[in-house]
């Protein structure tokens, strides 16, 4: 074979690769539309962030709201019961992190890491038992917070875990002060 | 049953004065120069921002828009809004037809509630005006010639020339026209009234052989044309100059107020012209290659087997 | 199976072995992509891809779309706007979707054209040809129960004027009707059976598909010449045939790529110059649009339903003869379908002993005309029905069932056909030299 039919071998070879090569990229493009459409579409996105009116929420009551098709508790707690979840050393406690996330991941559960004003006045948290999903029930349990009916687990004013099934403390979501009166979910 | 044909004779006369040049006068839709036409045509930020004030200043009063997320206002390619502006929007935006936006009422409070971003614009039947989501994709400006779909082609559909003819179209009413008809003229809008003194009749005589043999003649009066383009449409005038005023400072003339609610629609009716466009870009441009790579490999491949014949 | 000598798959390692003995299905496929196939096909061999692949792309963005729609008389329109406005890229779909069908029929129309050039019909392809126009049927069904589902005025229109070509059969027809529209009028019921059989019918046309593939495998495709490839000998049929692999598969890629530039260019700058504008303004069944246009895909078909109206003496004859059975709408009907029937018939209709049109000089000028006899009439399908239209679709449709019915019978009488070649291979080398070794 002489050099003249290897130099037009190898450019036929590459002819034939860039072609495939070009095939396989218009696929390619052709193929993440379809697998991006059942991704969340804008009116589902348009919920993922919700702003909540709290100016009538009296101190000592709870508001439920729905936001990404689940509960969120917003609990304006009195004195009595930040003084209850302050009291408690993190020993005492089943889990230790802070299961907030506005915090670092590996922020403990001190009482101050789980509220959201420096006062402590605000406990804003999914209102869904870490156990198995159900709503816990406000203002009952052995620990002056929540108490899931389903499977017994107990949750002090703070929404931390204390006795039953469920692994870790009510988790607690994207959330800010937009302004005095309006809390930002997301 | 096989009818015998009444008709025997036919003879027609032309009896109304200047029919025999008579002509439809015929409706003219202006070709407007839009940015967003065009393979790489965008939406003019500033022009839909305009076109969403005269929306909310004028056309809202009658026309809901109830297919559009108000939210979009802060989307891509749209009036670019930012978020807060989009909430001060959507609160601030009356409802004046409350009974037809059952979504906006607060079972717990036993009232309606104001707007939000995530709801969309207010359905609006209070006179029952059409709603102006589609209104850029449901009419067509363009059509022809002879059902070729060659003004289509070359011109586009011309939903929005169409809106910015109608609101231009308000010329003064034909002389012909009775001073009590009702409604308003508008030169480019077709499916209104038309007084019959500005149309033109051809009268025809036919002489018709009845069953018992007998013949009579009937007159038929047939419409052959018509004085003055368009129709009467029930809207009022709904623009005039400087009715609203443009924070940029661009003039408010009825024309150019009528291309910026033009434009408007047409991207409330296609939000996502740009990113399609934009795909239609990208897709031409990466199969014109993939075309021409598979053209030389194809004729690689069939050089084994022919070659073009020379003509020695 | 009988077909033209050639290779057969011989699995090579024991893993194969195993999998040949229990499901020859590596065999099958490789049959099927080594399969002999005549060299000289030319440019009009290609539109058996595009529709393969216009099939595939309608029932991925079709399946796509039903994830998002509604078929729900209160919500279909709205579901629309939401995959319109909401879905992440739920336009380009519903867009490809909508312009598919169109592509659909634009490469099913010339396909069938380039079989009615090329004798593709005849003996002994008829088999091949009736599934072919069972395909169309089952495509014009689908494309139109389709079309109601955005539940726009043109979809309720549509609707209701299409299934009032059932109402017009008679004795049956207004129970029929009611039948298929699950009562009185189009409405929720009609919207729901649609939508499901608009998903249905695709996977029966795929399967027809299959079938229609799997009996031009048997009798091996046409080609340009109409001569068959030699089946004498494994030799002889490898100088009249090559490999669909690579040969065939690369060039119509080639095509496909070619056409879909075309394709995304209307998908992404016109969208809707092929719909209808009054499809954007929801259904409402106390007004009906100005002009009920069908999609241009039916326009030939709809301009000989409107051909024959009470005024033509053929259907003031049939109407007399019938007893007042078939009166001009009931005649207009069967003039539609007639109109598919007699291309149905075509096998045996057509006398010629010759295939190709290329060998036939009477038949060509015939042809030629019936090929502008179906730009009238789809043109015509979308005029008014005054002036001078309706004289014009009467004659294109008279010329239509003229051209089956009477054209191609007496041509293969009294036509002198042009010597053919004796082989493919013959007919190739008359095109082409062979390269130089």
């Amino acid at each position: 074979m002489s050099q003249a039919d290897d130099f037009a071998g190898s450019r036929r070879d590459f002819l034939y690769y860039a072609t495939g090569g070009a095939g396989v990229v218009v696929t390619g493009a052709a193929v993440w539309p379809m697998i991006n459409q059942m991704n969340p579409s804008a009116d589902v996105t348009a919920l993922s962030s919700i702003f909540v009116d709290v100016s009538a929420v009296e101190v000592g009551t709870q508001l439920t709201v729905k936001w990404r098709g689940k509960p969120v508790f917003i609990r304006r707690r009195n004195q009595e019961d930040i003084d209850l979840g302050r009291s408690i050393p993190l020993t005492d406690l089943r889990d230790t992190n802070a299961e907030n996330a506005n915090l670092d991941p590996g922020a403990t559960a001190e009482d101050a890491n789980r509220t959201l004003d420096e006062a402590g006045e605000w406990l804003v948290m999914m209102g869904v038992c870490t156990h198995l999903g159900c709503v816990p029930l406000g203002d009952s349990g052995d620990f002056g917070g929540w108490f899931c009916p389903c499977h017994g687990s107990h949750y002090d004013s703070a929404g931390r875990i204390r006795k039953g099934p469920a692994p870790r403390n009510l988790d607690i979501p994207v959330a800010a002060f937009f302004d005095e009166t309006t809390i930002k979910l997301g | 049953m096989f009818r015998k044909i009444a008709i025997s004779a036919v003879s027609a006369l032309t009896l109304a004065a200047g029919a025999a040049t008579a002509e439809t006068a015929e409706i003219h839709i202006h070709d407007v120069a839009f940015g967003f036409e065009g393979p790489f045509g965008k939406f003019d930020q500033n022009q839909l921002q305009r076109g969403l004030q005269v929306y909310t200043e004028v056309c809202s009063a009658c026309h809901g828009m109830k297919y559009v997320p108000i939210r979009s206002l802060s989307e891509a390619g749209g009036p670019g809004l930012t978020d807060q502006q989009v909430r001060d929007y959507a609160e601030a935006f009356t409802v004046l037809d409350e009974a037809s936006n059952h979504q906006l009422f607060d079972q717990d409070k036993g009232e309606y509630r104001p707007l939000k971003p995530s709801d969309n614009f207010p359905v609006n039947n209070t006179i029952g005006a059409p709603d102006l989501s589609l209104m850029a994709k449901a009419r067509a400006g363009f059509h022809g010639p002879y059902g070729s779909g060659l003004n289509q082609l070359f011109k586009g559909m011309g939903g929005p020339e169409y809106i910015a003819a109608i609101l231009n179209g308000y010329t003064e009413t034909p002389a012909c026209a009775p001073a009590d008809f009702p409604n308003y003229y508008n030169s480019a809008f077709a499916p209104g009234g038309y007084p019959d003194e500005c149309k033109i009749f051809e009268e025809t005589v036919t002489e018709v052989t009845n069953p018992d043999g007998t013949v009579t003649t009937r007159t038929d009066k047939v419409e052959v044309g018509r004085m003055a383009p368009g129709s009467w449409i029930q809207m009022p005038p709904p623009l005039m100059d400087d009715q609203v005023t443009f924070a940029d400072g661009s003039p408010a003339t009825v024309e150019a107020m009528s291309h910026d609610a033009a434009a408007f629609l047409m991207w409330a009716a296609e939000p996502k012209l740009m990113a399609r466009k934009q795909m239609g870009f990208v897709a031409v441009l990466m199969l014109t290659i993939l075309s021409v790579l598979l053209y030389l490999t194809n004729k690689q491949l069939w050089s084994r087997v022919k070659v073009k014949k020379t003509h020695a | 199976m009988a077909g033209i000598p050639h290779d057969h798959y011989e699995p090579s390692t024991r893993a194969e072995q195993w999998l040949d003995d229990r499901l020859p299905i590596v065999g099958l496929a490789h049959a099927t992509m080594t399969i002999p196939t005549p060299k000289n096909l030319n440019w009009m061999w290609i539109w058996g891809i595009i529709l393969a692949f216009t099939l595939a792309l309608q029932i991925v963005t079709g399946i796509i779309l039903a994830m998002h729609y509604t078929p729900h008389v209160a919500m279909a329109f709205e579901s629309v706007e939401h995959i319109m406005r909401d879905v992440n890229g739920g336009w380009a779909m519903r867009y490809l979707h909508a312009n598919g069908a169109s592509l659909f029929f634009l490469a099913v129309y010339l396909h069938i054209f380039r079989g009615l050039y090329y004798g593709s019909y005849k003996s002994p392809r008829e088999v091949t040809w009736i599934i072919g126009m069972l395909i169309y049927l089952a495509m014009m069904a689908t494309a139109f129960m389709g079309y109601v589902l955005p539940w726009g005025q043109m979809s309720f229109w549509g609707a209701t004027v299409i299934t009032g070509l059932f109402g017009a059969i008679p004795g049956i027809g207004e129970s029929l009707q009611t039948w298929l529209l699950g009562g009185p009028a189009v409405d929720n019921a009609t919207l729901n059976r649609f939508f499901s059989l608009h998903y249905l019918l695709p996977f029966v046309i795929a399967a027809l598909v299959i079938t229609h593939i799997w009996a031009f495998h048997t009798t091996g495709n046409g080609n340009p010449t109409g001569v068959e490839v030699r089946r004498t000998s494994k030799a002889d049929a490898e100088k009249d045939t090559l490999p669909f692999w690579p040969y065939f598969v690369i060039k119509d890629f080639f095509a496909l790529a070619v056409i879909l530039v075309v394709f995304f260019a209307v998908v992404g700058f016109m969208p809707n110059y092929l719909g209808h504008p009054d499809n954007y303004t929801p259904a409402n069944p106390l007004v009906t649009p100005s002009h009920i246009v069908p999609e241009w895909y039916f326009l030939p078909f709809y301009a000989i339903l409107r051909a024959f109206t009470a005024d033509v003496l053929i259907v003031q004859i049939t109407d007399f003869l019938t007893f007042g059975i078939v009166d001009a709408k009931f005649f207009g009907v069967l003039a539609m379908f007639g109109s598919i029937a007699v291309m149905a018939l075509a096998p045996w209709l057509d006398t010629s002993r010759v295939r190709s049109g290329r060998y036939r000089p009477m038949f060509k000028w015939w042809f030629a005309v019936l090929c502008v006899d179906f730009v009238v009439l789809t043109w015509v399908g979308s005029m008014p029905t005054t002036g001078i239209y309706p004289t014009i679709s009467l004659y294109a449709a008279y010329y239509w069932f003229g051209y089956f019915l009477i054209v191609l019978p007496v041509l293969g009488l009294i036509e002198k056909p042009l010597p053919e070649p004796a082989t493919i291979e013959e007919d190739f080398k008359s095109h082409y030299a062979t390269p130089a070794e």
